[in-house]
């Protein structure tokens, strides 16, 4: 492996008693999406926090680029580029001005500046919006002017906490296609989700988080393989409790949540026939994925805590 | 902790583009706020220093309009800087959160508070500057000296910024600088001989009023305004540069602590 951009080593943060990070461990190669899921809560952006020195650690050392941070936070951040959970453009200036304006603060060249802008507005899809103030534009443009903004400093590592969490389908899959994109340019992605297909899709390697603790870390179908049955077969309806007591055996395993029977297993096909005849009920067999996994390794419960 | 909140002010030439943020955002603005800047000014010299003036005749040894409008000054000066240290600074980090998008950047902390306080002085020098036009354009006083006064305006908006900027650190929200007007800015007003001499005032209350800033900032501008030397420009000058320097100090500390604590 080359030398990661990002190396987290033993990270611990507490809030008085809570601990919000716990000895959490890893690192982002050049040219890497890694993927961090985990339920509200567990640590995702406090974890961002630290490693752009907003937060301080109680234990455990964070490099980038080979510096130690915080000391070199400086120097580290003229190469990363960060889109926070909630939009923190400027509400009085255009797009452009935002883009502008943000260059200044890492003190690039003038010309550096109106070369990058015009780019940026193209690759965020704005050109046409390029005097619109934030205000009159959509939950998905705000977000792509953020990645926009994000990227004028031309960094090497993104931190990107949910970016497309509020957008309508049509604007995350043109949020996808970008990220996709600085890929594969090269630049590495540190990426929060709550979307496990948004994970399946972009991250090379997933770390699961539940409690500040990082409870599995793999490639997304390496950790389906690694946790879960191959099928699932999914049973709704008013006889769905009743086919999970009586068909219950010819799964490995059984999970019910509210009305729905998840039935979790590598030979489908007595289950499927079982279930064809049942005329009460309504099922779906599918392969599994990051959200059985997700939900196998942190549970049903909802979580209050975030 | 990440930031040490009792260190000494650590400062880089990127508080710049803070502040030329903050600049071209007031550039978009500023149409109404020049007129205001203004026509507040021109009206309330006209009405209250000819109005009350021709009732009052001379104030100390001046003609009233001319006492009004040196003391206006001075308070112009810390209205503008408080109100940009206060509310409008306090947009920006907690509501607009456009210091947490800085912060992402290479800008440090302590370079944005640096930024916020000079902004806020630079913002009330502009509002001065339109207060000493119209004061020369009604004849109130055409005193070259009264280009000596911008330093001490200047000066004084930094005092004042980091004493708004103090109360910014510890805000909860909006409300909490209606206390800061009111028991603070409103009392220190009456207090500093802005509108009347503090000569019929207690003595106890004269005492107090010998280490306000805005006092201060009052014998400094009002001579220097009328085409005169302060008398004794030492320690009012002392009085200002202590409140700016611990102000600053404070606020930086109590901003480390919100952002980092």
């Amino acid at each position: 492996m080359p030398e990661p951009l990002l190396r987290v080593s033993h990270l611990t943060k507490k809030y008085g008693d809570a601990v919000v990070v716990d000895d959490l461990s890893f690192a982002i190669a050049p040219g890497e999406c890694l993927g961090v899921i985990g339920p509200n809560g567990a640590g995702k952006t406090t974890t961002i926090r630290i490693c752009l020195g907003l937060t301080g650690a109680d234990g455990g050392t964070v490099e980038a680029f080979g510096m130690a941070m915080p000391e070199h936070v400086r120097e580290a951040k003229k190469r990363i580029g960060v889109v926070t959970q909630f939009d923190s453009l400027d509400p009085d200036f255009s797009c452009v001005e935002n883009l502008r304006v943000y260059g200044s603060y890492f003190g690039l060249p003038r010309a550096t500046i109106a070369e990058r802008v015009p780019r940026l507005l193209d690759f965020a899809a704005l050109q046409s919006k390029a005097s619109a103030r934030p205000g009159e534009l959509s939950g998905g443009m705000k977000r792509r002017l953020s990645l926009g903004r994000a990227l004028i400093n031309d960094p090497d590592l993104l931190l990107l906490d949910e970016p497309t969490t509020g957008l309508d389908p049509q604007a995350r899959h043109l949020m996808w296609e970008r990220l996709q994109n600085l890929l594969q340019q090269g630049k590495a992605i540190l990426l929060t989700t709550h979307f496990m297909d948004e994970a399946e899709r972009l991250c090379d390697r997933l770390l699961v988080l539940d409690h500040g603790k990082k409870i599995a870390e793999g490639g997304p179908r390496e950790l389906i393989a690694e946790h879960l049955e191959s099928d699932v077969v999914e049973v709704y309806g008013d006889g769905a409790a009743a086919a999970g007591n009586h068909h219950g055996a010819l799964a490995e395993r059984v999970e019910t949540s509210g009305e729905t029977v998840f039935f979790y297993l590598r030979e489908p096909k007595r289950l499927l026939d079982a279930l064809a005849s049942d005329h009460s009920i309504r099922y779906l067999h599918r392969p599994a994925n990051l959200e059985d996994l997700f939900l196998k390794l942190t549970g049903r419960q909802i979580r209050d805590d975030s | 902790m990440l930031v040490k909140p009792y260190a000494a002010p650590h400062l880089t030439s990127r508080f710049w583009p803070v502040v030329m943020r903050n600049l071209l955002v007031w550039k978009k603005l500023a149409g109404p706020s020049v007129l205001g800047n203004i026509a507040e000014p021109l009206i309330t010299l006209v009405a209250f220093g000819y109005g009350v003036g021709s009732l009052i005749g001379t104030v100390a040894d001046m003609p009233y309009v001319q006492y009004l409008a040196s003391g206006s000054v001075a308070a112009s000066c810390a209205l503008a800087a408080t109100f940009e240290g206060l509310y409008s600074a306090y947009s920006r980090m907690a509501v607009q959160k456009t210091w947490d998008s800085i912060l992402n950047a290479p800008v440090a902390l302590d370079d944005i508070v640096f930024a916020e306080m000079l902004w806020a002085a630079i913002k009330a020098l502009f509002s001065c500057t339109a207060i000493l036009i119209v004061i020369f354009v009604l004849g109130i006083s055409r005193a070259p000296s009264m280009l000596l006064a911008l330093p001490v305006l200047g000066l004084a908006g930094v005092t004042f910024a980091s004493l708004a900027l103090v109360f910014n650190a510890l805000a909860k929200g909006y409300d909490f600088f209606t206390y800061y007007f009111t028991l603070v800015i409103t009392p220190m007003t009456f207090l500093s001989g802005v509108y009347f001499p503090i000569a019929q005032m207690p003595d106890w209350l004269q005492l107090v009023a010998q280490v306000l800033p805005l006092k201060a900032a009052v014998d400094l501008i009002r001579p220097l305004v009328l085409g005169r030397i302060p008398a004794d420009p030492l320690l009012p000058l002392a009085i200002l540069t202590a409140y700016a320097c611990t102000g600053y100090y404070l606020a930086l500390v109590l901003t480390r602590r919100r952002f980092f604590g």
